[in-house]
């Protein structure tokens, strides 16, 4: 099998799951329990808070563990919206962005907010001028991804942070989801206030992720209940998968330098062959994320290529597998001005540092010989 | 910049005479065991001053630890080249032009190498005049200077350092002596455990722990904090007394006014034996005047009383909110709050005797016969020993 859909999830590492493993089976206590049992699993659950703190560099108490990105993005956004909205109801986010994010504000803007949804080049990235220009006195939030994950644009998230820094009664929250361990992002630096992290994106487990909130970043929780998290989010703690993810970050961080510069290789190399299929248009900018390549073969259906691709062993997908089960046509490639024949025929390979040379080039002898295949039917 | 040295003074061990060099002693001792995890670093050292040779080590890590070290005054972050004249310009520039901040800047040259060929005043103006020429946007300012840049001209070398970090100060931990502190989970003690290490003392620790009263978190936290000490002092022995029987006995037999009176004068004698059998000369507690019911006059007198150790209370004359600004800096604040009971506060009596009477304490106490129990309990106690290292691993390592 090849598995090129790393941006969908990811293979759990096997030191991953042997925590999660010896976690769920020697620390099932609740860390709320005030016994030695719950004891245990809340230093347990303090040493990965302070773990993962360190790997991000950033506080310990600025880490609150959430179940995905999903509910990372969803608690940032609705968060500082239902908390701030005395001071202004004006969001800014872009067009691009993860579904997640996208209809949090569209239920937001049912609430009564406005969202300014900003437009994209035809590389998928946003102008920082744009955002300078959209805020007003009003504006609460300013929310833009670190890498999009159908296109692997990398968005100016520096540049938007000295904007917004300048700006001290709004909010600056990335969506770090897909850049996480493929775009380095120092959070501090940058001047975010908010950061979504998801773990199965780098080889942890579904159901865990973390929201970076700076201190005195006060926001409204989805979640009321018990005091965990600093109340930020209510519930008994995952801890087994929480220990799980700040292996996997810590596995990842490790191994960064290196995965990155092995991702640019097998990019390169699947670039220069889909480049020789003169069917093939180009979609991921060339100074993007290292691990998405997206392209579109105009005339032919996506599902049909995955599907043609499924039946050797060969998975990969159309766009954000939150949004793939819907239409065929990408509203990220369309807010990159790219018309529908090529908006409609998009798929993308999702690469993780797991992956080999040697299964680029079988792709490119499969997804040619599919293409052929194909052409007799549909091209 | 690329500093290549840590210049290193000693501040107070300078007033030593013919001990100091006991104290410089356990100083480079106790840097160099800071610097373990830099295996480059060379220490080198003489009568008044240290250096550290880096090596390649990050200079603010290594200086980062050696914050930690007692017995230092200051820093400097320095660069040593050659005692050649042309050498020691060309560092001067790079050290300047390595903090783009500075706008104005001194020299001032001291010429422990009396044959370098230029005087101390000349080579000032000469140097000035250099970086001038030589870096752009600069002032000469002997007033107020950006940067006061050190040219020490010495045998081995020259060394050019620009600014002073402030160090712990105190005395190098282990000169003095050993203390042992009564660690409750409190914010008090482990700051006072902390200040008693600045005077040079090497500190074990003693816990009163009332299961199942109290629980095993009290304990860990108090083991937290212990270990946070470790930082200061690489090593800090707890010896865990099982206090639950006596307090039983005490809370029975006692009125509950001097209940804790009571308490506290069991624990300075539980204290008193385990200092003598670890042959520690003194007690530490973490006292302060008026905080509580068992911190009046009439209360120290009386549970004072049975002992004859020298009890060290740095806090003694502390407000409240200097030992809390001493515990963020030391980092023991976080753990000290962690709403846990201690043995202090399970059985604390309604209303405890501000003014406790001596005589009364001595004829309350003699009701009982406790010497069996007081054997009991010090034959159960359990000791632990914290290494620096213990600090920054944890037991759940494999898992993380």
């Amino acid at each position: 099998m090849i598995y090129f859909d790393n941006s969908a999830t990811t293979r759990p590492f096997p030191e991953v799951l042997k925590s999660f493993h010896q976690v769920s089976e020697r620390y099932y206590g609740n860390p709320s329990s005030i016994h030695g049992f719950g004891t245990e699993s809340e230093r347990l659950l303090q040493q990965s808070k302070k773990q993962a703190a360190q790997l991000l560099q950033v506080k310990s108490d600025e880490v609150v563990f959430t179940s995905g990105g999903t509910e990372g993005n969803n608690m940032a956004i609705k968060g500082v919206a239902l908390q701030h909205q005395n001071r202004g109801k004006h969001i800014i986010t872009t067009q691009i962005e993860h579904p997640s994010v996208i209809e949090a504000c569209k239920a937001l803007e049912d609430l009564g907010f406005e969202v300014t949804y900003l437009p994209v080049n035809e590389d998928g990235i946003v102008s920082v001028q744009d955002v300078q220009e959209s805020i007003r006195e009003d504006t609460i939030l300013i929310s833009v991804m670190h890498v999009n994950n159908e296109l692997g644009s990398i968005q100016p998230i520096q540049e938007i942070g000295e904007v917004a820094r300048k700006y001290p009664k709004l909010y600056f929250h990335v969506d770090h989801v897909q850049g996480l361990g493929k775009v380095p992002l120092n959070i501090d630096e940058c001047g975010i206030d908010l950061c979504t992290l998801s773990s199965h994106k780098i080889h942890g487990l579904k159901g865990t992720g973390i929201l970076f909130i700076k201190e005195k970043t006060p926001i409204f929780p989805l979640f009321h209940g018990g005091t965990q998290e600093s109340q930020y989010r209510a519930g008994t703690e995952n801890l087994a998968g929480i220990v799980a993810m700040v292996k996997a970050l810590r596995l990842t961080f490790q191994n960064q330098d290196k995965a990155i510069s092995h991702l640019e290789r097998l990019n390169k190399r699947l670039r220069k062959g889909l480049e020789q299929l003169n069917q093939v248009h180009l979609n991921s900018p060339v100074h993007g994320a290292p691990h998405i390549l997206n392209f579109s073969v105009p005339g032919y259906k996506p599902e049909v290529m995955i599907h043609a691709l499924g039946e050797k062993g060969i998975y990969v997908s159309t766009k954000s597998a939150c949004s793939s089960k819907h239409s065929d046509v990408s509203s990220i490639l369309q807010a990159c001005g790219h018309p529908l024949k090529r908006s409609s025929s998009a798929l993308r390979i999702s690469l993780s540092a797991e992956n080999t040379e040697n299964e680029v080039d079988i792709f490119i002898e499969e997804f040619e010989r599919v293409l052929s295949e194909l052409s007799k039917v549909m091209g | 910049m690329e500093f290549n040295h840590i210049l290193v003074r000693y501040g107070e061990l300078a007033l030593k005479g013919k001990n100091k060099k006991q104290f410089v002693d356990r100083l480079h001792e106790n840097v160099r065991r800071k610097l373990v995890h830099f295996p480059n670093t060379k220490i080198v050292r003489n009568h008044d001053r240290m250096y550290i040779e880096l090596n390649g080590e990050d200079p603010d890590a290594v200086l980062d630890k050696c914050k930690e070290v007692f017995g230092i005054q200051s820093f400097s972050l320095a660069m040593k080249v050659d005692s050649e004249e042309q050498a020691i310009k060309d560092a001067a520039v790079k050290v300047i032009a390595s903090e783009p901040s500075v706008k104005t800047f001194k020299v001032t040259t001291k010429r422990v190498k009396k044959n370098f060929p230029i005087g101390s005043q000349d080579f000032n103006r000469e140097l000035g005049g250099y970086i001038l020429r030589n870096v752009e946007g600069l002032n000469v300012d002997v007033h107020n200077p950006d940067m006061d840049l050190h040219i020490e001209i010495r045998g081995e070398g020259t060394y050019i350092t620009s600014k002073k970090i402030k160090g712990a100060g105190g005395l190098p931990v282990g000169t003095t002596g050993k203390s042992l502190l009564l660690l409750s989970g409190g914010i008090d003690s482990p700051v006072a455990g902390h200040l008693a290490m600045k005077r040079g003392v090497e500190v074990e620790a003693i816990h009163f722990h009332s299961p199942p009263y109290t629980s095993d978190r009290a304990k860990e936290k108090v083991l937290n904090l212990a270990k946070q000490l470790t930082k200061y002092g690489a090593k800090v022995k707890v010896h865990i007394v099982p206090f639950t029987k006596l307090q039983q006995t005490m809370y029975r037999e006692i009125p509950d006014g001097y209940g804790m009176t009571a308490m506290r004068r069991m624990m300075l004698r539980i204290s008193e034996r385990v200092a003598e059998k670890e042959g520690i000369l003194s007690l530490t507690t973490g006292e302060s005047l008026g905080q509580v019911a068992s911190q009046t006059m009439e209360s120290m007198s009386a549970i004072n009383e049975v002992t004859n150790y020298p009890i060290i209370r740095p806090l003694i004359a502390m407000d409240k909110l200097e030992i809390i600004d001493i515990s963020k800096e030391i980092g023991t604040y976080e753990t000290s709050i962690e709403p846990f009971e201690d043995c202090c506060t399970v059985f604390v009596p309604n209303q405890p005797k501000t003014k406790p009477d001596r005589e009364k304490i001595k004829q309350y106490e003699a009701s009982v016969d406790y010497s069996a129990e007081i054997e009991e309990t010090i034959a159960g106690i359990t000791t632990v020993t914290f290494k620096e290292e213990d600090l920054y691993q944890s037991e759940f390592d494999d898992l993380l």
